[in-house]
């Protein structure tokens, strides 16, 4: 009665067999390497590069192990870490701005388990240390922006569709016009609906006259919050690309939150501050009017405000925005033509061109600022006087004093585009050092109880105590082998939720053993035994192991970060476990005795 | 046969009653006082703040610290060995409307000026809505997983074993949360996860117990319900012991190898492992029996059952 058919016993060594395979990557560490990847994602990685980057490396005498075209990147091992530095500062100046070039650790496994997909377990921050940022992106001043930009719209719509209208105020994310007259409102109603489909317009008729109150849609609303988002990712992701950082996760996580990871980074303070940096842009008209007298008192002329220069001196600028970082879709340094100044080349989208075509022809030999808010202060990077209309979307500012400062400008204006402003609300920070010490201390408390566990079962039970701990160190396997090919991120407590399942799968063969024990002590023949034992034992192995499941579960779905680590692993840990400590132990069992049809003594 | 429990006669654990629900009840009041008196010390994880570990080459010199860090001028901070006279742990409060990535680059830069050697282990920068979201989330997720669980005894057995196992176990949470405010142990996000692992865990045990009264139930005709019950905690009295016991060989590697970020997570567990003995044994049987559990619970449906295999 202790026999499984052959299909069984197939099935479960291939079971084995693909655990052992998957599990294998895990065991073979990592060797030190540079990874390679274009700082734009559009571009490709080819065979082309791949040539490059060889030669540069024999140019420079720097040996490597192997180089290799992987995804979107190039990965090159080396022996050393020592080797690995130099390669890195030979191929970033052999390569140009235009790749990122980044230290990494790879996997030393052999190519034949990469080509099968058998890649070693995704560790989380905490164990291989680096940065956790999630940024929160305030929705209410996207808005607002959208908000000022329809203020304008509105001016010149108004303007153009000769309609009169008086002031235009706006409160938060409310703009409201004003007219002295009902028919010029409903003039301006029909018009504006018909040009702004996205704005909800609200008529309204009150004793100093009557007014036109204008907010976005719901929908609309939706749009330019999850506008503003995919513009701050985009421009997380170009300030990451700067830094240098091998595997960089940039996330929307609900409807507000960026997740930024970059593990491995080593210098945590600049990663922080370049991050952190939460500038926007505006272009703004110079109040030329204003009194430079007064204006250098701090006296505030209306309609305007006072912005310091980088040189400390305040300048007027005008409350309308013409443009904002948005607009601009690439900015690089160089040198005017004709002066040979250091300038930086910027280059606007359509709807910025045609914008900036209008606005330079209405202000030509007037001044213009480019505003960088950071924090909520503004400061005017430069101002340069327009001297003719610009067309084309193509745009020089000059008024840099040096090449230095030029390249500086252009690295803000490149990706220093946020659509709203964002803040760190959480972050976790791991450094180096402490990434392998966590992997040491949760390696160790496995393994150190494992032999604990171990010792006892065979002590206690003797050869089905040996049966049972194969079958928790095939659990381990399975354990492993699953969580590497999920590719589900291991943590310090996903670590402690290995030891802790590991302790809790001997709890299934506790069970049987007792049961065939007991079956035993109360006369049963010895098949008979173990097949009673691990009948009955099966349906509260299943409820026990059910209910810390539904802890799982919830914690799984309710967590986040290292408890949502811990909650995977403690899932998948019940799920292995039931498989072997039931099927694989039993045919274990089943090899030894099942054979036997006269058997008198079990050893347990 | 190596034995450790060798029991030839049920134990009469049911007329022990009195006594362990006055052990109880005692304990719990105790812990609810502590909770009530002393409160959980939470981690920066739900307080929100920020908490920076560094370490130095040389035992770290405390009061030096301190005196650098006040001179960046931010309030509260507390400085305080962790684990090892090598390791620092900072901690401070959330201030409003600060920016948390700059608080932590000013306090290192400033640990740095005072003694170059100092190196950066970990940050944990934890903004007040988040704090209080996982705050949420987390009693959120105490919340469902003990529905959750008593749903599903309820399903597999009856509503009496769900509410009685429910309660032992929720005596089981109180107890480590209580003994947490007691010793105010720090109460971290991982703290958490350990005790609703064990919520989930612990619960098996009064599992294995309700499994052999049901079976005891339908085998045991003639049998008292307490003597039933007293049959059922003796026979699986070794498997509860040896369960836990390696159970708690794993969690006690992790406390003693672990280190720090595991120590309190350890804690956890091992105080809800020797509550889970003891509760299942002690407090949801006798709950069953005042709940007035009798065999028509049972018998009916179950025969019903066998009637329809047959």
């Amino acid at each position: 009665m202790n026999r499984f058919p052959l299909w069984k016993y197939i099935l479960i060594g291939i079971t084995l067999v693909v655990a052992f395979l998957y599990a294998l990557p895990n065991f073979f560490g990592e060797v030190p390497a540079v990874q390679i990847s274009p700082v734009r994602s559009a571009e490709k990685v080819d065979a082309r590069l791949q040539e490059r980057v060889e030669s540069n490396l024999k140019a420079a005498n720097v040996a490597f192990r192997s180089v290799e075209l992987a995804g979107n990147s190039i990965k090159v091992r080396f022996a050393s870490t020592d080797v690995q530095i130099k390669a890195k500062d030979v191929l970033q100046s052999g390569l140009g701005d235009g790749y990122t070039v980044a230290l990494n650790l790879v996997s030393a496994s052999p190519a034949w388990l990469t080509a099968i997909n058998a890649l070693p377990m995704y560790l989380g921050l905490d164990l291989r240390g680096g940065v956790h940022f999630l940024l929160e992106v305030d929705m209410a001043a996207a808005l607002e922006k959208s908000a000022i930009r329809y203020q304008n719209d509105f001016r010149t719509e108004l303007r153009s569709a000769k309609i009169r209208y008086g002031r235009i105020s706006r409160d938060g994310q409310v703009v409201t016009v004003h007219f002295s007259t009902r028919d010029q409102r409903d003039a301006a109603l029909d018009k504006l609906g018909e040009s702004f489909p996205d704005l909800a317009l609200t008529p309204e008729d009150q004793a100093e006259g009557f007014t036109l109150s204008a907010r976005l849609k719901p929908e609309a609303e939706k749009q330019v919050q999850s506008f503003a988002l995919q513009q701050n990712i985009t421009t997380l992701r170009n300030r990451v690309n700067e830094l240098g950082v091998a595997e960089p996760v940039i996330q929307q996580q609900g409807s507000n939150r960026i997740v930024v990871q970059l593990p491995g980074v080593q210098d945590t303070a600049k990663a922080k501050d370049i991050l952190g940096r939460t500038a926007t842009l505006e272009i703004r008209m110079v109040d030329e009017l204003a009194d430079p007298l007064a204006v250098s008192q701090g006296q505030v002329p209306f309609g305007s405000e006072l912005v310091p220069s980088r040189e400390g001196t305040p300048i007027a600028v005008k409350k309308e925005v013409v443009l904002t970082g948005e607009s601009i879709t690439d900015a690089a340094p160089g040198f005017d033509n004709q002066s040979g100044q250091a300038a930086v080349h910027v280059n606007l989208d359509g709807k910025g061109a045609r914008i900036f075509r209008d606005i330079t022809r209405e202000n030509v030999g007037k001044r213009m600022a480019i505003l960088l808010i950071e924090k909520g202060k503004a400061e005017a990077v430069t101002a340069p006087v327009i001297r003719e209309e610009i067309g084309g979307g193509r745009v020089q500012i000059t008024g840099m004093e040096t090449a230095q400062e030029a390249s500086d400008v252009a690295l803000l204006l490149r990706a220093g585009a946020l659509a709203a402003p964002m803040q760190i609300i959480e972050e976790r920070t791991v450094g180096p050092s402490m990434g392998a010490e966590n992997i040491e201390k949760g390696f160790h408390s496995n393994i150190w109880g494992f032999f604990a566990v171990v010792a006892f079962m065979i002590i206690y039970y003797r050869i089905f105590g040996l049966f049972s701990s194969l079958a928790l160190a095939i659990n381990g396997f399975f354990l492993i082998a699953l969580l590497s090919m999920l590719q589900a991120t291991l943590t310090l407590p996903g670590m402690a939720a290995i030891a802790l399942t590991l302790g809790m799968a001997i709890d299934a063969n506790v069970l049987i053993n007792e049961r065939i024990r007991e079956e035993l002590r109360n006369g049963t023949t010895p098949q008979a035994a173990i097949h009673a034992g691990y009948d009955r034992a099966w349906g509260t192995i299943l409820d026990s192991n059910l209910t810390t499941l539904i802890a799982g579960i919830a914690l799984f779905w309710l967590g986040s970060g290292p408890v949502r680590g811990f909650a995977v692993v403690l899932c998948l840990g019940i799920l292995t476990s039931m498989f072997s400590a039931v099927t694989v132990s039993r045919a274990m069992v089943n090899l030894t005795y099942g054979r036997q049809p006269r058997l008198a003594k079990v050893s347990i | 046969m190596l034995e450790f429990f060798p029991f030839k006669k049920t134990i009469p654990f049911m007329s022990w009653g009195k006594v362990t629900t006055l052990i109880s009840l005692a304990t719990f009041l105790f812990s609810v006082w502590a909770l009530w008196d002393r409160g959980l010390n939470l981690g920066v994880d739900f307080t929100g703040g920020t908490l920076i570990e560094v370490s130095y080459e040389q035992p770290a010199n405390l009061p030096a610290i301190r005196a650098a860090l006040e001179k960046t001028g931010l309030p509260e901070i507390s400085v305080q060995n962790f684990g090892t006279s090598h390791d620092v742990l900072i901690r401070l409060p959330v201030k409003g409307g600060g920016n948390a990535a700059e608080t932590s680059n000013q306090v290192f830069a400033a640990l740095q000026k005072a003694d170059a050697g100092v190196e950066l282990k970990r940050v944990d920068f934890v903004g007040p809505q988040v704090g209080k979201e996982l705050y949420d989330s987390g009693a959120l997720a105490l919340l469902v997983v003990a529905f959750g669980i008593m749903l599903y005894l309820a399903i597999r057995f009856e509503w009496r074993f769900a509410v009685a196992g429910m309660l032992a176990n929720m005596h089981d949470i109180v107890i480590i949360l209580g003994v947490f405010a007691f010793f105010q142990w720090e109460f971290t996000l991982t703290v958490l996860a350990g005790v609703l692992a064990i919520l989930g865990y612990s619960v098996n045990e009064s599992v294995v117990v309700f499994d052999r009264i049901r079976e005891n139930i339908r085998k045991m005709r003639g049998a008292t319900i307490p003597h039933i019950i007293d049959d059922a905690i003796t026979t699986t009295m070794s498997r509860t012991i040896i369960t836990h016991g390696s159970t708690q060989i794993m969690v006690l590697s992790m406390l003693f190898f672990g280190g720090e970020a595991l120590h309190n997570f350890a804690l956890a567990l091992t105080i809800g492992i020797m509550f889970g003995i003891y509760s299942s044994v002690l407090v949801a049987s006798p709950l069953l029996l005042m709940f007035g559990i009798k065999r028509e619970h049972f018998i009916k449906p179950v025969e019903k059952k066998e009637e329809a295999v047959v």
